[in-house]
């Protein structure tokens, strides 16, 4: 079905261009259809955070000299991005089982790497209106939040990473049951463990080894520091891209998993 | 145009096709009949890419379909038995996204999708939603969607299953007239009608297996020319004659001799399939 690139020609050029449009356009003019639904369902859990958390906390902070809401906004926007890019998985999901629009993709000469980047890109799409919605939140709130080119980059590659696996879990599953015990089990919990709402400093050794393993908690790193204007390490980049390239790969290999 | 040798498929224990070999030529409608479960839809699944093959070898338009499945691919056409289109997206929108799967240029893609969807009689819906259309006209746009990149085979997985009388009729129309226009067809389906009526071939297959090939008028000679019906234990039991003097003869005695029902009529293509796949009633 959705091979490997068989040699560099014009042909494959060309249909892998075209692939990658065609599967990036059925996923944005689906996401055009919804827009307006899709925009309320992902502003409500940060609101959500943002209210119930920044009350509960009031003068809480971690941050010497900022508010816990300065210290919350760029892990909402790492929890965001992650969520709205690993929710690409939920419609390939329903394309794969329940309208079966997938075999169109399989039944067509398009190869892995089209279908793949095209799925990304669509996820990565996703989280950036899922970001854009939580920097108007902030705005509106007067929540103190610094744009720069390291929070976008970090937003980017956070989603990039989170799409790549959502599409590679996507693959390996064999029914919607599957895949929301995925949710379960992968991505609540990062949600959560990944220093979104707390500093992982504030965590037992052991268990900041293990956090420092998630993506999740460099990328709510990396989007922190540069909220705040701090430094950016490189070290948060480094893995983030890093988790990106072995999603997408593992991504790449397991399309083919999804014939009979 | 398509080849298949020895071709199998196992799932886990079970053997869905026990090595099926059959050669289908250039523009020819050839019918796969079958019961569900037979392999027919295997059979299609593993010719446009959408299931593995586990054993044996097919080619398409000269394409072996593993050593380059892509342009094996880029040849066929494809409507699968269930509705596999967008709901959520356009008729327009459906027809557009298939034919940038296959490297269609924008001016060809608008062209083909006004064309086509006037074809099927869907050209004023082209703009409305596919969650508007009846089970019929999905149908018709399946249909209208596979032959969007003009593909030289056209495979039809039981393309009228579930569809009410009328617009079997009209589906069967259009598959005959995009036969006339050179395509070559390779149809699935369980209803013998269906494949008396479009095929100049038609295979039974059953339980993975191929147990006659054949056009249907020579399929249905096998058997004989007249059958007389009886009613038994096991249902309605068929007696096959080549000469309409000895079935009427039979016929007569078989009311002379016991109570019932005896029908006498020209055989069908249903009376070959079930005598050369061993499903008629034992004898009595």
């Amino acid at each position: 079905m959705l091979n490997g690139w068989n040699g560099w020609n014009v042909w494959n050029v060309w249909n892998g261009w075209n692939g990658f449009v065609a599967v990036y356009l059925r996923e944005t003019r689906l996401l055009r259809r919804r827009f307006f639904r899709h925009l309320a369902s992902m502003m409500v859990p940060p609101l959500l955070y943002l209210v119930a958390f920044g009350t509960a906390m009031g003068s809480h902070s971690p941050l010497p000299g900022r508010s816990y809401l300065e210290f919350l906004l760029p892990g909402l926007v790492a929890m965001t991005s992650m969520t709205q890019a690993y929710g690409i998985a939920g419609e390939i999901n329903v394309a794969r089982f329940y309208l079966h629009v997938f075999e169109e993709f399989q039944a067509s000469p398009i190869g892995s790497a089209a279908y793949v980047l095209g799925e990304v890109c669509a996820g990565v799409t996703r989280a950036a209106l899922g970001v854009a919605a939580i920097l108007a939140i902030a705005f509106v709130f007067s929540i103190g939040v610094r744009v720069d080119a390291c929070l976008l980059l970090a937003a980017a590659l956070n989603a990039a990473a989170f799409a790549s696996l959502g599409v590679f879990l996507a693959m390996i599953v064999k029914s919607h049951a599957d895949q929301a015990l995925l949710v379960s089990f992968v991505i609540t919990p990062m949600s959560f463990l990944g220093g979104t709402l707390f500093p992982v400093e504030n965590l037992p050794g052991w268990a900041q080894t293990l956090v420092y393993l998630l993506p999740l908690t460099h990328a709510a790193d990396a989007l922190r520091r540069a909220s705040l204007g701090l430094p950016a390490d490189p070290a948060n980049f480094a893995l983030l891209a890093a988790a990106t390239a072995l999603f997408f790969i593992l991504a790449l290999s397991s399309v083919d998993h999804a014939r009979d | 145009m398509i080849v298949l040798e020895e071709l199998q498929k196992r799932y886990g224990e079970r053997l869905a096709l026990a090595g099926v070999s059959l050669h289908v030529q250039p523009g020819e409608l050839f019918a796969y009949l079958g019961p569900n479960g037979a392999g027919k839809s295997t059979t299609i699944r593993i010719l446009a890419g959408l299931t593995r093959l586990s054993g044996g070898r097919a080619v398409i338009g000269g394409v072996d379909i593993e050593a380059d499945p892509r342009a094996a691919r880029r040849q066929c056409g494809l409507v699968v038995q269930h509705a596999n289109v967008d709901n959520e997206l356009s008729l327009a929108d459906n027809m557009d996204i298939h034919g940038r799967l296959f490297g269609m240029p924008a001016d060809e893609r608008a062209r083909q999708t006004r064309e086509l969807l006037a074809y099927v009689d869907l050209g004023e819906r082209r703009g409305q939603r596919v969650a508007t259309l009846s089970g019929g006209m999905k149908r018709r746009l399946m249909i209208a969607r596979a032959l969007m990149h003009r593909p030289k085979v056209l495979f039809l997985d039981e393309p009228t299953a579930g569809l009410d009388a009328d617009i079997r009729r009209r589906l069967w129309g259009l598959i005959k007239s995009i036969q006339a226009d050179g395509a070559t067809i390779f149809l699935s389906t369980h209803y013998i009608e269906e494949a008396e009526f479009l095929a100049d071939r038609v295979a039974f297959l059953d339980a993975g297996r191929l147990r006659a090939l054949d056009t249907p008028a020579a399929l249905k000679t096998r058997v004989g020319e007249w059958a007389v019906d009886r009613p038994s234990q096991d249902g309605l039991r068929s007696d096959y004659f080549s000469d309409h003097g000895a079935a009427k003869y039979a016929a007569n005695h078989a009311a002379s001799v016991s109570s019932g029902a005896f029908t006498l009529r020209r055989v069908s293509l249903e009376d070959a399939f079930l005598r050369m796949t061993g499903k008629e009633p034992p004898p009595c």
